[in-house]
Order: structure tokens, then sequence, then C-alpha cells
């Protein structure tokens, strides 16, 4: 949960335009107020990464769900009930030991809303659009992951209406663990490729 | 067009800043903004394809001045006007003084989860069969549209390959300009970071893009 910035808000010219054009909206009868409500209580609580960590840990656990998913990642992903508004065609993609996978929209901001909900500020920001493409290792060491030299970078930019899932590497060490208990493992940044999953503690 | 969301290969923007337990929202404005744009756009009068347009079509120093809700809401505005919903002088005034075109639909509270669990599929069946099959040597052409495209100029004039066939999409190019859908085959094209860099480049490196087939031709 954001904390709250209604009191700043009233300063905020900004805050201001945005509430002046849901008034000018609201007052013609255009959109439903009550409707940017549920919009916004869907992702904060309902679709974000917990989503896509549990199609991960799927995948983990059961190969034929991992076959489905790289063959056809949508109706997969639909399986578990992730479906819905910048999900309508998902493509999952597999790290490995030779290849590391890494998604980017250097256009606009293409992300996977179904399974990993609202994206981050950084993924829609200058300095990641421009470099994910041309300096992914760079880019990958602000994150704090440093990759072996000879493992292949493979970077999908998202140009067209196809929205990337990367599945990390399964840990060592979890084996015999349950679906959910393996979803803790798998971080938004996993699935974006900006990070790898966690190791058990 | 050649615009400032074109920012593969750019520099000068400095490190990434990822945000440890980053909120959602940084400002319940931004709440309201997601919403607006979302529930605006469910009137039906404009497709993302347009929008995506409007966003890139803010003068540059605006697009790089903004945060990402701004530029949705400057573009919003902009889409507001053109499509007459909302004037200049309603702007202004900060409340509803001119009367509106009439939209579509008004998305409703109660309809909303339907709407987002359909989303907005863009595939769509086309006529003819794909002109290039996976293994194919491509090279994106060398196009400077001033229109709306979604081929990323650091991929025009260089040589991939056919990486997968995709489905047949929306051609975004006319669809944002009120020219009708005309779906294209879609692929998944794959470069070496060489042949997109050049010298110095990452030698591990391959970056694939998604292109409509009229982007593409034989290598």
């Amino acid at each position: 949960m954001s904390h709250d910035h209604d009191h700043d808000n009233e300063l905020d010219p900004f805050a201001a335009r945005v509430r002046a054009l849901e008034t000018i909206l609201t007052e013609k009868g255009l959109i439903d107020p009550a409707a940017i409500d549920v919009i916004v209580d869907t992702y904060e609580t309902k679709v974000g990464p917990r989503n896509g960590a549990r199609v991960v840990a799927r995948a983990w656990v059961d190969a034929e769900f991992a076959a489905w998913l790289k063959r056809d990642a949508t109706a997969a992903i639909a399986s578990l009930s992730y479906t819905g508004r910048q999900g309508e065609h998902m493509q999952a993609v597999f790290n490995s030991e030779a290849t590391h996978n890494l998604v980017v929209c250097t256009l606009c901001s293409c992300y996977p809303w179904s399974v990993l909900g609202l994206p981050p500020v950084w993924y829609k920001a200058p300095p990641y659009r421009s470099r994910a493409v041309i300096d992914p290792r760079g880019v990958l060491e602000e994150f704090g992951l440093t990759l072996p030299a000879a493992t292949k970078i493979r970077v999908w930019d998202s140009t067209a209406e196809l929205r990337y899932l990367v599945v990390p590497m399964r840990p060592e060490g979890t084996q015999g663990w349950s679906e959910e208990r393996l979803a803790e493992l798998v971080s938004r940044d996993a699935m974006i490729g900006t990070g790898l999953a966690k190791e058990p503690a | 067009m050649n615009g400032p969301q074109d920012l593969g290969g750019q520099m000068g923007f400095g490190p990434v800043a990822p945000e440890k337990d980053e909120p959602y929202f940084h400002a319940d404005w931004e709440k309201r903004a997601l919403g607006v744009t979302l529930t605006a756009g469910a009137m039906g009068a404009w497709n993302i394809d347009e929008s995506r347009h409007a966003r890139e079509s803010l003068h540059p120093a605006d697009y790089y001045a903004s945060s990402y809700y701004q530029i949705w809401i400057k573009a919003l505005e902009v889409l507001l006007k053109r499509h007459g919903f909302v004037s200049e002088r309603d702007l202004e005034a900060g409340k509803a003084v001119d009367p509106a075109a009439t939209p579509k639909r008004v998305l409703k509270a109660e309809n909303v989860p339907a709407a987002l669990a359909r989303g907005g599929p863009c595939d769509r069946p086309v006529a003819t069969p794909a002109r290039f099959k996976t293994g194919d040597l491509v090279r994106a052409k060398t196009l400077h549209p001033t229109g709306h495209t979604r081929l990323p100029r650091y991929a025009r004039g260089k040589q991939g390959k056919i990486d997968a066939v995709r489905d047949g999409f929306v051609f975004p190019d006319s669809n944002a300009h009120g020219q009708g859908e005309n779906p294209q085959w879609v692929y998944t094209v794959v470069f070496d970071g060489a042949e997109i860099w050049g010298e110095g480049a990452d030698p591990t490196l391959t970056v694939s893009i998604d292109a409509w087939e009229s982007y593409l031709e034989p290598a």
C-alpha cells in the first residue's frame, strides 16, 4: 500500500490537472469515477507479480505444464485464470545455463500486466529502455546481477502485441518444495530478466 | 515517426534506478491518471495504436521531462480534444463548459472486471499465407515513416533471422491513423548484437523484435 499523498497533491499542479480532467469527463457523463476505483483496486490488490510467480512455480514442478507454457503461453497461463488486458498474447521464454533472457519495450511501456501487474517506473523510463538493447550487462549490474561472461543474453524488445514472461531457472536445493513455497522465490524482476530466482534461505 | 519514444541505443539518460519495494503508485494522482486513461479509452473512440502515437507525438523535450503517467495524461488530453469530448475551454475552466461528442459506451464500475479480463485481443486472420518461415534470413527495411510505426530505428537496414512466425495482427502503422486494421503476419526476428551495434558490441548479445511482414524483405 502506498502512503497517502493527498496533502501534497493540493499543491501539485499535475495532480490538479488530472483531477480537472476527471471532473470534466465525469460531469459530461463520459466516465464513471467508481470504475476508476475498481481499476485501481484491481492492480493494487488482485493483478500483480504473484500471478506470474505462480505460473513459474507451476512450470518448475510440472514438466507437462512447462511444455504447454513454451508452446502456447496464452492458453497455459489462462488455465491458471490469469487473462486479460496486456496479456492477450503471451510468450514465455526460459532461462538456461546457456542463455539469459531480458525483456524491454524500447518504444513505449509494453509489459505483461496479466501476470506482472503494472510496470515499475524504471521499466517505462528512458535509462532502461535505451540501454537494455545495447548494454544489457551494464543494466543488469545496476540491478546487482553479474552474469558469467560466457552466458548468452537474449533481449526481447516488445515491439508488437506479444507480451513476454521470463521463466527463471529453478534454484538448487528446492527439491520437494510446494508450488506455493517455490512461488515465494520468484520476484517480479526475475520474470523481466533483471534478476534471478531467489536462493532458498 | 522518428520521435522521442524510439529509445533503443540512445545514450545519456544515466543509470537505471531500480527502487526497492517500489509502490504501485507514487502519488494518488497516478491512480486517477491510470483510471481516467483506461475509462476514457473504453469509450471506444480511439484504439491503442492511436493512443501510442499521441504519446510519442509529444514534443521531445516534453516527453523526456515527463513521467510516464504524465505522458499518458498529456496525450489523453490531445485525444479527448481530437475526438470532440473535451474542449480547450473545458480544460481552462477545469470543469465541463462545452457539450461533448457521444461515446460508443461508458465503462461502469460493475463492468470493469469483465472488461479488464477480456482485454483487447488484436490478432486477426490474414488472407494470404505467411511470406517467411522460421530460419529465413530477412532484412528490416530502411524506412522513416512520418506517422506511427513499431519498427525501431536500431533495427532498420539490419539483417536478422526469422525466429518465430506469430499470428496475424492489426497493423499499427495504419490503425493509428484511422486507416483500418489491415492485419499482417508478425514475426519475431532475431539480430546479432554485432549486426546492430557493430564494433564493440557484446559478443554474447542477440536482440529480437516483433515485426510486421511489410517491415521485412528477404536478405
